[in-house]
């Protein structure tokens, strides 16, 4: 241990008020699992966006269907990586996935995100695609020709009973995938909430917040890249489907506050051995995080602006700003919620005598910088996705030019 | 048709998972709990008569020296904790720092003050071996919970789990460390390190099966207690002369 990290954890140790047990000093899970249940709920929600076009058939949300997938693909492809940076060894994380010890949770994380990748995912995706990919082939060269044939898996056959098989497909792959994307957040809240030596975490209910406050943060997400993305291709907003979005995101907003606040009122009114060291640290170092960012400025402020978008009837474009300022408040309020079950859960002992503290660092592993990489790194990613399928409307070939090419083939 | 045949192929084979899942879940589901009487050969634990520790931290020291536990006191693997509780109730908590020299605690407004020795409980209903997501930490047949070095990945998720704060992140070595009962000595008979320096003999390690033990003794001769009974973790360190303050 180098004498800087030494000097470091001393003067953590000066800044314990009250008593934590020696080996609590140090803060064991940093930012970057801040970010990981970050990711994999914008995931969740982007996913469970999707589902409500083909499975509810909410038709104003068509125009976001595929963007709202790709959107899952790139932030669940991003997602293990803070995992795999904080582990210790991360030249063994395989033994997670070739000898898992079935009676952990965590040991579950291998199947359950190979399945949500490989089955949900990536069939859904294509599926929908499929038809469309084999017409753009048609007119393509070089890589990008390949990529979409090998896409493809070599099928060329865009017939109506195809392109119906197509359609099937991703109805049954939607019906799986809403489960399977409750399964894949639900998961990581029960990663916390089983924790019983934890009762910051220990909580039945933390599956079914992380859950809601995914479903919030994930069409949050959408939204907000659908509003950036779209006038920056030249494309006009349509606002048919930015209001129904921004409403099912009121909805879910109101009912992830309600389950947070169900989940507060219960630990008041039990008041079990831990309480007073929990609102000390409510009240003293996690006010900010808390109570200004996640409740107010991510909650109470936007409900507040979307209360006004539906009340009055503000014009389009103002509308629009509304909206753009909730959701990215609802980013930065979810991202503290994170911040607060994770970082939280650690800084009180469990002595239930003292609190400690958490100091971020600006470099190394698990530095400022690496975390703000990966949350960045998921847009990128993004870009390549739209690069290499398309996600906007006006892109999808038309009915006449496939049966046309089928007729001449 | 063939992807017909292709989507069988792939059900089968996740149902074939389950259900092996399920199976080794079943076969690996602990007994409802491993009391001293059942089974066969030693179950160790370890004896703590509060009353008797001095406060010394030899054990301290001897555990860091047998063990190579990094010399910095946020990485430990037992430790002494002193409560003072004044007649008002409050009581304030520390942890003593070996070779370090002490006030001595004032009489006055002092309700009473003890030592608490403190080290990981090898619990027999382990929550750090339950969550380890690689099998990495396990309990052996005798009952030491104990970490595989070599397999560890380092994920942290048995120091979150642990109750009782025992655990650590080697920052050398990057797994996770703790407390061993010094089983590479009880494996020859001879006693952890800490027990065998303590001056008091306030620690008692023994054989929770064998009715000739010490611990078996000392359980005779105190009412004891284990920490945080209420999480059934069911600890087989056993204290004797705590109050409820301790957790």
């Amino acid at each position: 241990m180098t004498p800087a990290v030494a000097a470091g954890l001393g003067d953590l140790a000066q800044r314990v008020t009250g008593f934590a047990y020696p080996n609590e000093i140090e803060v064991h899970w940093s930012i970057l699992i801040v970010c990981y249940p970050y990711l994999t709920g914008l995931v969740a929600g982007a996913f469970i966006l999707a589902s409500l076009v083909k499975v509810f058939n909410v038709r104003e949300v068509q125009p976001v269907y595929r963007l709202a997938l790709l959107t899952a693909l790139a932030f669940l492809l991003i997602a293990p990586l803070p995992l795999l940076l904080h582990l210790g060894h991360p030249e063994r994380s395989y033994e997670i996935f070739l000898t898992p010890q079935l009676r952990s949770a965590m040991a579950v994380f291998g199947f359950v995100y190979a399945w949500y990748l490989m089955v949900v995912l990536l069939m859904e995706i294509w599926f929908e695609y499929r038809r469309d990919v084999v017409l753009w082939t048609r007119n393509e060269r070089g890589p990008l020709r390949w990529f979409h044939r090998a896409f493809a898996l070599f099928s060329s056959d865009v017939g109506p009973r195809a392109v119906a098989a197509d359609k099937k497909g991703v109805k049954i792959i939607t019906v799986i995938g809403i489960p399977s994307a409750f399964l894949l957040h639900g998961y990581v809240g029960f990663i916390f909430g089983s924790v019983k030596a934890n009762p910051w975490w220990s909580s039945v209910l933390m599956p079914i917040v992380f859950l809601m406050s995914a479903i919030v943060s994930g069409i949050a997400l959408v939204i907000l890249i659908y509003m950036v993305a779209w006038p920056l291709r030249g494309r006009a907003i349509d606002m048919a489907c930015l209001d129904r979005m921004a409403s099912f995101l009121f909805y879910a907003v109101i009912v992830d506050f309600t389950l947070e606040a169900l989940d507060f009122t219960h630990r008041l009114y039990e008041s079990e051995e831990s309480i007073k060291i929990l609102a000390e640290m409510v009240r003293g170092k996690l006010f900010i995080s808390l109570v200004v960012i996640q409740v107010l400025l991510g909650m109470i402020v936007p409900l507040g602006l979307m209360v006004i978008t539906k009340l009055l009837s503000v014009e389009a474009e103002l509308r629009k700003l509304l909206y753009f300022a909730s959701v990215i408040l609802i980013q930065i309020g979810i991202f503290s919620t994170r911040w607060n079950v994770v970082i939280g859960g650690q800084l009180f002992s469990k002595s239930f005598r003292g609190l400690t503290t958490y100091k971020m660092e600006l470099t190394g592993i698990e530095g400022l910088l690496i975390a703000v990489t990966l949350l960045v790194l998921p847009f990128l990613a993004l870009t390549v996705l739209f690069r290499l399928l398309p996600p906007w409307p006006d892109d999808t070939p038309r009915e006449a030019e496939a049966t046309g090419s089928v007729a001449s083939s | 048709m063939i992807r017909r045949h292709a989507l069988r192929r792939i059900l089968t084979w996740v149902a074939g998972f389950v259900v092996l899942g399920f199976r080794e879940l079943w076969a690996e589901a602990p007994a409802a709990s491993e009391a001293e009487g059942a089974g066969e050969g030693p179950w160790y634990g370890m004896g703590i008569d509060v009353e008797k520790c001095i406060g010394c931290g030899l054990c301290m020291q001897a555990c860091k020296t047998e063990n190579d536990v990094p010399a910095e006191p946020h990485f430990v693997r037992t430790w002494v904790e002193q409560y003072v509780t004044q007649t008002d109730g409050t009581v304030a908590v520390t942890t003593i720092r070996p070779g370090e020299e002490r006030e001595a605690t004032p009489e006055r407004n002092v309700l009473h003050s003890f030592f608490v020795p403190k080290l990981c409980n090898h619990c027999a209903n382990p929550p750090c071996v339950q969550v380890c997501p690689v099998g990495a930490t396990f309990t052996t047949k005798d009952g030491v919970v104990l970490v595989d070095s070599k397999r560890c990945i380092g994920c942290g998720y048995c120091i979150q789990a642990c109750p009782y704060g025992a655990r650590y992140l080697h920052p050398v070595t990057k797994v996770a460390d703790k407390c061993t009962f010094c089983y590479h000595r009880i494996e020859k008979g001879l006693l952890p390190a800490c027990v065998e320096v303590c001056p008091t003999q306030a620690r008692v390690f023994g054989d929770l099966r064998s009715p000739a033990s010490p611990l078996r003794r000392m359980r005779r001769m105190h009412k004891t207690f284990v920490l945080k009974a209420a999480l059934n973790t069911e600890p087989k360190v056993f204290y004797s002369g705590i109050d409820g303050e301790v957790r």
